[in-house]
């Protein structure tokens, strides 16, 4: 290996390929049969940028040369950039040296379009089937598909990945046609069909025949960069919705649109990262899939714009009064999670300790809930003062003014609770 | 009050506990031979012989109440070192006698029980970091070396996840704090607990030709993946905290 050379090239392509958001490396189900590593594990973030988001995967592109011009992109092929290819065995190199030493949890490769879709997709394939077939990994592997692959390449690709992504990029069909004009929709959603199918198959065939080889065993996963066209919050989180009911998504991502071109159709170069935004937008999605929400219980037709000021679910609950108190010895589970200020792990606490004793305000507190939010919506056994506040107009305020949230100013797209 | 002393395993602490009730002992404290200096002169000192029989009585009697799961709770309590962990685990087996239908390590409403819970999540916090944080050097005899200095002594606990991941390397994990390691030699993976304190002034001479370029690679690669425009160093420090750097190579 010729070391500067191969420096200098992770440095431009590792560069590339940081704005995908993708990082997880959990769900995989490779187990280690005396080779090197394994994914049946939950992920592991080895490290964390000084950006504060975590490194589990070698995140790189395996080229920067692209035929395409997306013009949110700064590989897109009207910027001028310098440009490196790794090869195949430099790729798996890296990889397995970085895996020994327990930096990573594995490779997550992505790739500009250098040639046609198939060649593009054929060159990535080849680096996850040299890395399982020859050097028996078990670590994680993540692709990301090429849009208009073929269907056989992706049928290989499910193969030897853990998990396949394609991404829609922007929200809406009308945004993508402005903004990456070589791209469209259908060529995104059919590999992602390709994939569900698959792993429906598997499924099925894995009850008659144990020895089924396995087929993308993480999923799949996409991202939406979100601000660069004017899409509104309601059709964000309706999108992401479609894809985790109709698609089997493991996750949506999405990714605040960061200025990397000057052109009139994007916001302006000095525009801010709406990281704030993505913090909400991360937080319905939770609401979804772990809180029981529905996506139109999150925002309507009526307020299409997640509120900044407040987190969706205590602003689900100030729209809700009448659904208030909740008690906390006899409600059921579900609504005890949409009690503001109380998450997954307090819930279960909450609904394991009440079969022992009357819970009061102080064991709330001990539990790990945010009282300074929740003590306005419950009921306890013994009465509870605060609840003279839910019919004030003024609640919101008054909430706000008595808690700090504990997540200002640190947006994390792992949230673990709020 | 009776003070029971014992060697400091976890066995013995077990031993320790069925004593407890063999002699019923009503007032007692369990203490680790190792810290004790008798400052009461009027306690009753009473030494605890480790016997392994006597601990899986008690152990197994306790798992038909809290389950695997709760006997693994206790020996993180045991891994944490706090300077309670005895009083807490004699509490839980004094409640689990108590109603012993019932799993006790739930009511978390209990003030031993919820220190538990907090410090099962501390201990399983450093667990986890352990297995993220390790950075793993090749020394020239091929084998995989790593120092770790963890606020509890995690290693008996990460043992299974290192021997599950690298099956086909040689590695070590040595504790600094506590003077023993991990060593897998492709074959059995086993604690070893030297009679000097591991002599690691010459270490980097040790390195294999090609560790340093794949340690630089590892850098550039951390500098170049961070967005500059989203730079959040207190977030940062919150998932990294700065005790742990000196052990992280692209921290150098
Ligand atoms: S096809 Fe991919 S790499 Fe090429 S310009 Fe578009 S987004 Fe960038």
């Amino acid at each position: 290996m010729n070391f500067d050379r191969t420096k200098e090239k992770l440095e431009i392509l590792a560069d590339a390929a940081k704005y995908d958001v993708s990082c997880s490396s959990s769900g995989g189900k490779r187990k280690n049969n005396g080779g090197l590593g394994d994914s049946s594990a939950s992920g592991i973030c080895h490290t964390y940028t000084e950006d504060g988001r975590c490194v589990s995967l070698l995140k790189i592109l395996l080229t920067n040369h692209c035929i395409y011009d997306c013009i949110y992109c700064v590989s897109r092929k009207s910027n001028d950039i310098k440009r490196a290819a790794f090869t195949v065995e430099e790729v798996v190199d890296l990889t397995i040296s970085f895996y020994r030493r327990n930096y990573i949890e594995g490779l997550f490769l992505s790739s500009g379009i250098f040639k046609d879709a198939d060649t593009t997709m054929e060159r990535l394939v080849r680096v996850a089937k040299k890395l399982r077939t020859e050097h028996n990994f078990n670590g994680y592997i993540h692709l990301k598909s090429i849009p208009g692959a073929s269907d056989d390449l992706m049928n290989e690709a499910a193969l030897y990945a853990d998990r396949l992504s394609v991404n829609l990029e922007i929200p809406t069909e009308s945004g993508l046609k402005l903004l990456a004009p070589d791209k469209n929709r259908e060529d995104m959603l059919q590999p992602m069909r390709i994939v569900q199918k698959g792993i429906q198959q598997y499924k099925d065939e894995k009850k008659i025949i144990r020895s089924t080889p396995k087929f993308a065993p993480a999923g799949q996963s996409t991202q939406m960069i979100v601000g660069a066209t004017n899409e509104n919050d309601l059709q964000i989180i309706k999108v992401a919705d479609h894809f985790y009911k109709n698609y089997g998504m493991k996750r949506v991502y999405y990714s605040g649109y960061i200025p990397v071109t000057v052109d009139n159709r994007l916001p302006a170069i000095t525009a801010e990262v709406p990281v704030l935004r993505e913090n909400r937008l991360y937080q319905s999605d939770w609401l979804m899939r772990f809180y029981g929400f529905k996506a139109d219980e999150i925002l309507d037709f009526n307020m299409p714009f997640l509120d900044l000021e407040v987190d969706p679910k205590l602003s689900w609950a100030l729209r809700h009064l009448d659904q208030f108190p909740v008690n906390l010895q006899t409600a059921d589970y579900k609504m005890i999670l949409r009690i503001p200020g109380i998450g997954v792990k307090t819930a279960q606490k909450i609904v394991s300790a009440r079969k022992f004793q009357v819970l009061s305000i102080d064991h709330l507190k001990k539990l790990g809930a945010a009282v300074n939010r929740a003590k306005y919506f419950i009921d306890f056994t013994y009465g509870n003062p605060f609840l003279k506040h839910l019919t004030d107009l003024n609640l919101r305020k008054l909430i706000l003014s008595g808690s700090q949230s504990k997540f200002q100013n640190q947006f994390s797209q792992q949230l673990t609770l709020f | 009050m009776t003070t029971l002393l014992y060697d400091g395993s976890f066995d013995g602490l077990f031993t320790a506990i069925f004593e407890v009730f063999e002699y019923r002992y009503q007032d007692v404290e369990i203490m680790n031979r190792e810290n004790f200096q008798q400052k009461n002169m009027f306690a009753e000192v009473h030494e605890v012989v480790t016997q392994q029989e006597k601990s899986e009585r008690v152990l197994n009697k306790l798992e038909k109440s809290i389950g695997k799961s709760g006997i693994n709770d206790l020996l993180r309590v045991y891994l944490s070192e706090d300077n309670e962990l005895e009083q807490l685990v004699l509490s839980v087996v004094r409640q689990s006698v108590k109603f012993p239908n019932d799993n006790v390590l739930k009511n978390f409403a209990n003030d031993d029980i919820l220190k538990i819970s907090k410090i099962c999540k501390s201990v399983s916090r450093e667990r986890h970091r352990m297995t993220a944080f390790v950075r793993f050097k090749k020394m020239q005899d091929d084998v995989f070396f790593a120092k770790i200095d963890p606020d509890f002594n995690v290693l008996p606990l990460i043992r299974k996840h290192f021997k599950d991941r690298y099956a086909d390397q040689k590695w070590m994990i040595y504790d600094l704090r506590r003077h023993y390691g991990l060593f897998y030699d492709l074959e059995n993976c086993e604690f070893f607990y030297p009679d000097e304190k591991l002599d690691l002034n010459q270490y980097q001479e040790k390195f294999h030709d090609e560790e340093k370029k794949y340690q630089t690679l590892w850098q550039s690669y951390f500098t170049k993946t961070n967005i500059k425009e989203r730079k959040n160093i207190k977030l940062h420090i919150q998932h990294v905290p700065k005790r742990y750097w000196k052990y992280l190579t692209e921290k150098h």
